[in-house]
């Protein structure tokens, strides 16, 4: 069962972007795709930890800043070398105008 | 091989100690490299992806290379095909290395199909196994100059200078290309390649050796048949005679600058060039930036300087300049090794990462004599 953390605003967030969100010493990365839905997955990249919210949101897709290794961020699938291990996802819901992550 | 050619060796070896070392050391990993501030809303400018410029310049670097290599075809024999050729080859042979450097970052167009294509095309061009240097490259941008790290430091410290100067027409690069290909091709790699490739990655490898070694076998059957080495003028070939531009921009990069730091601004160059050298090169001049912010496209780099240019090193005013200081500090670093290029900020800048004591000395720990 998951615990529901709230994140951040849903303002926080432009359209087809990504913010940082650290909770209990684990990072995460919530992002907005272009219609406006929410998501969130692991903060790091799979492959040698940089941090996705410097890379870019282009459609479903975020690209890290090191590598450009690319990931689907509503699945977390990766999209090939050089990442190779899938992104952690995690579930979100909106209340209140407000961005909720499920964590656990 | 000399003692000093061997010590040399072992300590930019992938497989040697130094490589324990640097991670030992905290060197290792690339997670705290200095990066000029930038407000996110301009870098999302800047990292925007398009097609238009990387079809334009392709349409042109492709269309180019067509005609080109058509009239040379068609002056064979004459002294009238030779700067067709000429241009051929430096299309061909020097070109490809930028168009694989930007499409192997997945930047230089939106359309992920288009990036593949002109990465396969451009790996083939400048015989590099697109999967094993797509690789080396990213623990080139992960580990840049880290000794024992890094697979692509051109300019060893004393540099190996009969294999810099034979380099500039692909004396070395070629033979090694060919050899890992057959080698590659028999299903095997190399230990270095090891450290970086994944297991899951080495089919992909066999596989293009496999196809890359039949066009060459084609090549020169072509060439027995007919007689004549034409078929190799275009395939193959101007990896040779027109690789010379490869060596003039590439070693502008990091060439006698600062190893075992952790900011850019200590071991690359932002050179200035013409805009025939830059459309070559497809902007890789600006180096620093590249390194900085791997995200921003190469039509964006001139952009992305200008937003970041007062952090770092005033850029060199052109190619000569450059080598101005590559030459001698070069040279210098033959009788010391310890020296390298340490230039000055500009005023204001943010100071260099405290990890910026390019001497790359301290690592290997003291033998007892």
């Amino acid at each position: 069962m998951s615990e529901w953390i709230a994140a951040c605003a849903v303002d926080d967030i432009d359209p087809e972007d990504v913010i940082p969100f650290r909770h209990d010493g684990v990072d995460y990365a919530v992002y907005r795709s272009p219609q406006g839905e929410f998501f969130a997955t692991a903060g790091h990249c799979t492959h040698e930890r940089m941090p996705l919210c410097d890379g870019l949101v282009m459609d479903n897709t975020i690209e890290c800043p090191k590598h450009n290794g690319r990931f689907d961020y509503t699945t977390g699938k990766a999209a090939g070398a050089p990442v190779l291990v899938d992104l952690r996802t995690f579930p979100v819901k909106i209340e209140d105008g407000t961005v909720h992550i499920g964590i656990g | 091989m000399n003692l000093m050619g061997r010590e040399r060796l072992k300590r930019y070896s992938l497989v040697g100690p130094e490589a324990e070392h640097a991670v030992v050391a905290g060197l290792a990993g690339g997670t705290d490299w200095f990066r000029s501030d930038m407000p996110r809303k301009r870098m999302k400018e800047l990292m925007r992806r398009s097609d238009y410029p990387a079809i334009r310049d392709t349409a042109i670097w492709l269309g180019a290379m067509a005609a080109c290599g058509a009239l040379g075809v068609v002056f064979w024999g004459g002294w009238l095909a030779v700067p067709f050729f000429a241009a051929y080859g430096v299309l061909y042979g020097s070109s490809s290395d930028s168009r694989w450097h930007e499409c192997g970052h997945g930047t230089a167009f939106k359309s992920r199909w288009m990036d593949h294509s002109i990465y396969q095309l451009a790996s083939f061009m400048v015989m590099r196994d697109p999967t094993v240097w797509r690789w080396s490259h990213t623990r080139h941008h992960t580990d840049t100059l880290i000794l024992g790290r890094d697979p692509e430091i051109l300019v060893m410290r004393p540099a190996r200078l009969a294999r810099i100067l034979a380099n500039f027409f692909g004396l070395v690069d070629v033979p090694v290309a060919l050899g890992d290909m057959v080698l590659h091709a028999a299903g095997r790699i190399t230990a270095a390649e090891r450290t970086f490739v994944p297991e899951s990655e080495q089919a992909k490898v066999f596989r293009t050796a496999r196809i890359w070694l039949v066009v060459y076998v084609a090549t020169i059957a072509a060439c027995v048949l007919s007689g004549s080495i034409l078929p190799a003028m275009l395939i193959g070939g101007p990896r040779l005679y027109g690789a010379f531009m490869l060596s003039v921009y590439g070693l502008t990069q990091h060439a006698g600058m600062g190893e075992n730091v952790l900011d850019h601004r200590l071991n690359t160059r932002t050179v200035y060039m013409s805009r025939i050298n830059r459309f070559l090169y497809w902007n890789m001049n600006y180096h620093v930036e590249h390194h900085m912010f791997p995200m921003v496209p190469y039509h964006q780099l001139p952009e992305l300087h200008e937003e970041i240019k007062s952090d770092l090193a005033p850029a060199y005013p052109s190619l000569w300049a450059a080598y101005k200081e590559i030459v001698p500090a070069v040279l210098r670093q033959l009788k010391d090794p310890t020296y390298y290029v340490h230039r000055e900020l500009p005023p204001g800048a943010p100071p260099y990462h405290p990890r910026s004591d390019g001497r790359a000395l301290a690592l290997e720990p003291k033998r007892s004599s």
